[in-house]
């Protein structure tokens, strides 16, 4: 089973948004370019799942962020730690404003 | 056996119950439901309060600066500071401190200086790399990770499973098999700094356990000094063996503080909730399922304390720590299963912690050697050496 998230990218738009079931998971939010500009999660705490979740990452980065991609999953707090472990070795880095989750995450080094 | 506290042991009790209940619990309103840490301002002062209280390392042993804690008041800690929502895996979200693992006593001087000391002092962090693809309940059979001498080198090849905190551990007590022989004299332990090269985090294992995931490892012609070795070679498996035994008491302990809290909840849910024109606690069907918590919460805790007083007692403590752990692990999992169900709708919610300790609980009857390896070890003692 692959560990990275490999689904297409779709639109980031309120539309697609809303069509979006109320559920836990982990998603990517990338610019025009592909560039991820985000690896989040939505929790218990947001009241619609990933609707909220996406909702608020438009609110955030504007219309930088144009697509997105997700996957369900209630192992929401292991899987985005993956997540950002594999971004972490893919890039270097985190993205930007992500940057403080550094000293937290561990280290993967995958096939 | 008696187990009235002393004067101490209650004050230590009712002191942790307090900070559990003002300080961790309010934390954990604003937190996801399945976190795993705290912010970072508030672990740091959570942490200087812990050591102001002089608890903190309460697994450290006194020589090296702890508090000097027996195993019974270590017991009757955890069973408090368990009682919150992620209290069964992170009691206080870990800030009493740790002890790093227990194997580094018995290290070379040396490497306590590499290794120990570091780890107490919160620099480094390590992981135990034990259980593998092959199996984890009888390792000393399962190992099937491989080293051979190499000069003043080992090289180690192979892999482990479910293996905690490995992605953010600096070194590994890794162990692996170095003779032919396929039992537990062939089995070698090696501390391993996790950047040697040949060491690889190769995936995140997800479970029931939202946080606190397990990793598996990859070693590919690790090679590792011939100093890093703890102990003696093919003499890995009773340092291993004896952490085993060791555990089994506070992991114990640990599970009854969720039972405790579930049962808590069930009985103020039981007293305010009203279906057919009653409350459900004047139906004779929750009243019994609240005897029953309150027997098996209740047998839990006099299996952990019966093992507690005898390791405390220098007394032989494998089949009552076996007991415990059993008991404790299958006791705690049926009270918060039958409190869900008094709680009904809302009891599998994430609103409360109750399907956590549900998820989380099952756990516990698997790892640190699952049930029927606890029935097995008191098996061998109870029908006796001579019975094979």
């Amino acid at each position: 089973m692959g560990i990275r998230l490999s689904k297409p990218w779709e639109s980031l738009d309120p539309l697609t948004i809303a069509a979006l079931p109320a559920q836990l998971g982990v998603y990517q939010i990338a610019d025009d370019g592909g560039n991820v500009l985000s690896v989040g999660y939505a929790g218990a705490k947001h009241p619609f799942g990933l609707r909220s979740a996406l909702e608020q990452e438009i609110e955030f980065h504007g219309t930088e962020a144009t697509h997105f991609r997700y996957e369900f999953t209630s192992n929401y707090r292991s899987r985005w730690d993956e997540l950002l472990m594999l971004h972490l070795h893919d890039h270097g880095q985190l993205p930007d404003h992500q940057r403080d989750e550094e000293g937290r995450v561990g280290r993967l080094s995958p096939n | 056996m008696d187990f009235t506290l002393t004067e101490e042991q209650q004050m230590i009790v009712d002191t942790t119950r307090r900070f559990v209940q003002s300080e961790i619990v309010p934390l954990e309103e604003e937190l996801d439901p399945d976190a795993g840490s705290l912010a970072v301002e508030d672990q740091d002062r959570l942490v200087a309060m812990t050591q102001s209280m002089g608890f903190y390392g309460l697994d450290i042993p006194e020589e090296y600066g702890g508090p000097g804690l027996n195993t019974t008041t270590r017991a009757l800690m955890a069973i408090e500071m368990s009682q919150h929502r992620a209290g069964l895996y992170n009691p206080c979200y870990g800030v009493f401190g740790g002890a790093g693992l227990a194997q580094l006593y018995e290290a070379t001087d040396t490497q306590k200086e590499q290794w120990l000391y570091p780890t107490l002092r919160g620099e480094k962090k390590g992981c135990f790399a034990l259980t593998e693809p092959s199996g984890g309940s009888d390792p000393a059979r399962a190992i099937q990770t491989r080293g051979f001498q190499d000069g003043d080198e080992w090289v180690l090849n192979g892999s482990k499973l479910y293996i905690s905190g490995a992605d953010k551990a600096d070194y590994a007590l890794v162990f692996a098999r170095t003779s032919d022989d396929p039992g537990r004299n062939g089995v070698t332990a090696f501390i391993v700094d996790t950047d040697t090269p040949g060491f690889h985090v190769r995936r995140v294992v997800h479970t029931l356990r939202a946080t606190h995931y397990a990793t598996e490892l990859q070693f590919d012609e690790m090679r590792v000094p011939q100093e890093n070795i703890l102990g003696e070679v093919n003499g890995g498996f009773a340092i291993a063996n004896d952490r085993l035994s060791r555990q089994r008491i506070p992991y114990a302990a640990g599970c009854i503080g969720p039972a405790i809290r579930a049962q808590e909840m069930a009985i103020d849910w039981a007293k305010s909730r009203e279906t057919f024109g009653s409350l459900l606690a004047e139906k004779q069907a929750i009243q019994w399922m609240i005897v029953d918590n309150e027997i098996d919460i209740r047998h839990a805790r006099y299996c952990v304390l019966e093992a507690a007083q005898k390791a405390d007692s220098g007394d032989r403590f494998r089949t009552e720590a076996a007991m415990a752990k059993l008991v404790a692990t299958e006791a705690s999992s049926r009270v918060v299963d039958r409190c869900i169900q008094i709680h009904g709708g809302v009891g599998v919610t994430k609103d409360l912690p109750l399907e956590r300790w549900y998820r989380e609980l099952r756990i516990r009857r698997v790892g640190e050697g699952p049930s029927e390896v606890q029935r097995l070890i008191m098996a061998r003692d109870i029908l006796g050496g001579s019975f094979k």
